[in-house]
């Protein structure tokens, strides 16, 4: 049991990580919050000053502003429900006893060792191109006429790719979950004459319902900033068809200049994403107490 | 021991010495063929000036322009040597962010450089950046196509010419499309082709006073003809398609024409790269009777930002890889066809090169045709053929060519995307105190 002194020597050492902790986090964020009253860009010098909330009046008047939030929650809730369902499938079917068992676990999860710009080149070049994609050469064995993936549906292409990389993680975090359910449980569920959906339902998935909480978690933190998929491969368009929130920051700042609406941007990101961590936490986080 | 930390006293000694003495640079610049090429053949630069050290900085051509944009904007001072265009020259050059280049030696023989591009280069007569390589864009076509459509593509076509001739070549069934064009959104990627292709239609993107003109007819042609043209003959996918997805569609034999840079003529006639190497035929960028054609100006050029310490030495290697010696070393090491084409008057005078590139005096005719001084058929208070030499303009036309880039692909109508346009360059040019 720590004593008085253990837990203040404890403090005392912890300090300096926590002070640079602080400092790399607050020194960003208030130059955001400074930069976002402020008129700055670059680029033309001459209009520069304090100009209160209008950063934020410009940011949320942007036609692009309220699609690019539908299409950031778009990704984010269709990319969960693929890759925890997935995730959950790939894990039970990779838990099977099967021959080449080894390899088939590292082909599920590597996906997860390509960089995201690598994979999105991969996607747009060689699987989804309309032209010489894999997708249009199937398309087009079949008689059927070849989808323009990024013209016609940018999004639904976007999700895959995300899906794609993330579906790796799901099903390593879920898999290892399902792989400390003690044998004995199924094999008295077996013997009551419990079915393979009822063992599933009341056994394995309460069973890994921490681990899937931790998947939500996390891949909700990193689906919030996708942002390389997008610019590999549509750059936010056609229209505004993929920009969500950090694509169109990026716009602002470093294809614009338009630094003060950027950080309004930059700011306004902070808060929703706060808000969708919040009721992710109330939602699912009752999980991790346990 | 006594002996051994003699020596090497002496030896580190006499680095510093040199240290000091020396001079180092840094190049920023884009990862383009012809750029890696210089990199290789500095060795002839640093022969000659042994007291200067190169330090590289190589970028992808979006990355390059984020860092430098923001180097100099900023004052950070990382680079000495720049490699911008044409859109950022005249602009920086107002701000005073770029020095004048009246130092580049005596045998430089700045009056060979192709006027257009100097003209582009240039703010009050001062040139502010050294073109290393310039280019129009022009009509790169299938000659056996063209043929079996039994049609002849003259030297100046028009755009229903391109029309017509683009539906004969349609074949989708053999996965050949009449037209390949640009439909990538960027302010460098569908608009510089769109904007290029609007000066020929008559439309402009002001009028005099600043006001956007995308609410007047000659847009509304332009962009209906664009879309209806891309429909009808384009290849599937054609909104993500930019420059380098069109030449890997050309290369492989899937594009009858395709409208753009000049620079692309040596990697479609290159043997190696491309299946229809000796197919190709290229005319002038075609226009509507109007005086104006299709094509554009730009050159990537190397400058010399205002806020660079060693000045000299930045202009020394400026003037000797933008200088007739340097595309004679081109030439003697790698061939008349590797030397970086567009901007010197020379270079198109000599038989060799004419020899060696095919597509030569239809690069030098298309550069001439474009006047960034009067780009368009009505007055603008802008200069500039595929973009608008305002700082705002790069913000602008990605979004412009954002909307007209959903048009393309189906998702808005050709008067939405124009009705936004409006809406947005409204915007930005009342943000930019331009109008009120």
């Amino acid at each position: 049991m720590a004593t008085q002194q253990t837990r203040s020597l404890a403090r005392f050492m912890m300090a300096p990580s926590v002070v640079l902790l602080l400092v790399w986090m607050v020194i960003p964020l208030a130059l955001t919050l400074w930069f976002s009253f402020q008129q700055y860009n670059p680029l033309n010098p001459i209009h520069d000053g304090f100009v209160g909330f209008s950063n934020y009046a410009l940011f949320w008047s942007n036609p692009a502003f309220l699609q690019s939030i539908l299409n950031t929650l778009v990704l984010v809730i269709s990319v969960l429900l693929i890759t925890v369902i997935g995730g959950i499938l790939l894990a039970l079917l990779i838990d099977q006893p099967m021959w080449g068992q080894g390899i088939v676990r590292i082909l599920v999860i590597s996906p997860f060792f390509v960089m995201p710009p690598v994979a999105a080149l991969v996607w747009k070049n060689m699987i989804m191109h309309p032209q010489y994609g894999v997708f249009a050469d199937i398309a087009r064995f079949f008689g059927a006429q070849p989808i323009d993936w990024f013209g016609q549906h940018p999004m639904t292409a976007i999700i895959i790719i995300v899906a794609w990389q993330w579906l790796p993680f799901a099903t390593l975090i879920l898999l290892t979950a399902l792989q400390s359910l003690d044998g004995e449980q199924k094999e008295a569920a077996e013997m009551d004459g419990a079915g393979f959906i009822s063992r599933f339902i009341y056994l394995t998935l309460p069973h890994m319902s921490r681990a899937i909480t931790v998947v939500i978690l996390i891949q909700t933190i990193f689906l919030l900033s996708v942002y390389a998929e997008i610019l590999v491969t549509t750059n936010g368009g056609p229209g505004y068809a993929s920009t969500n929130l950090p694509f169109l920051v990026y716009q602002k700042a470093l294809l614009e200049f338009k630094i003060g609406q950027a950080s309004a941007g930059g700011v306004i990101a902070v808060i929703l994403a706060n808000i969708v961590a919040f009721f992710a936490m109330r939602a699912v986080g009752k999980n991790l107490d346990k | 021991m006594k002996l051994r930390t003699l020596t090497l006293g002496l030896l580190s000694a006499s680095a510093l010495a040199f240290a000091a003495h020396a001079e180092s640079i840094t190049i920023a610049t884009v990862n383009n063929g012809d750029m890696v090429r210089m990199q290789k053949l500095t060795e002839d630069f640093t022969k000659a000036n042994p007291d200067i050290q190169l330090n590289w900085v190589t970028l992808e051509e979006n990355v390059l322009r984020e860092r430098v944009t923001t180097d100099i904007a900023t004052k950070g001072g990382q680079y000495d040597v720049m490699t911008i265009g044409t859109y950022e020259v005249p602009i920086w050059a107002k701000q005073s962010w770029l020095l004048p280049l009246d130092k580049l030696g005596d045998d430089y023989d700045a009056k060979d450089i192709i006027p257009a591009i100097a003209g582009g280069l240039s703010v009050d007569g001062k040139l502010y950046a050294a073109p290393f390589y310039g280019e129009s864009s022009f009509v790169m076509y299938r000659k056996d196509l063209m043929e079996k459509a039994g049609l002849k593509m003259p030297d100046a076509p028009t755009w229903d010419f391109i029309k017509q001739a683009a539906d004969k070549m349609t074949d989708r069934a053999n996965g050949v499309n009449g037209v390949c064009l640009r439909g990538k959104a960027g302010w460098g990627e569908n608009m510089a082709f769109l904007t290029a292709m609007s000066n020929s239609f008559g439309a402009r993107w002001f009028d005099e006073n600043w006001k956007p003109q995308f609410d007047q007819p000659e847009w509304k042609k332009t962009l209906q003809f664009y879309v209806d043209l891309m429909k009808a003959d384009g290849p599937e996918g054609a909104s993500s398609n930019g420059f380098n997805e069109n030449l890997a569609l050309f290369q492989q034999g899937k594009c009858g024409m395709w409208i753009d840079a000049t620079v692309a003529a040596s990697f479609v006639s290159d043997p190696k790269a491309s299946k229809v190497a000796d197919k190709v035929g290229y005319a002038l960028a075609p226009d509507n009777g109007l005086g104006k054609r299709g094509n554009w100006l730009w050159a990537w050029s190397l400058a010399v930002p205002a806020g660079t310490k060693k000045a000299d030495a930045a202009e020394k290697f400026v003037s000797w890889a933008t200088s007739k010696h340097y595309a004679e070393l081109v030439a003697s090491k790698e061939g008349w066809a590797n030397v970086p084409p567009g901007t010197r008057s020379s270079l198109y005078a000599n038989a060799e090169y004419q020899k060696a590139a095919p597509f030569a005096k239809m690069t030098l005719d298309s550069i001439n045709a474009a006047d960034p001084t009067h780009p368009t058929v009505k007055p603008v208070p802008y200069v500039g053929v595929q973009f608008v030499a305002i700082p705002e303009f790069q913000g602008l036309g990605t979004t412009v060519g954002q909307l007209f880039s959903a048009a393309l692909a189906g998702q808005s109508s050709v008067d939405d995307a124009l009705k936004q346009a409006q809406d947005a360059a409204t915007a930005a040019m009342t943000e930019g105190g331009y109008i009120k």
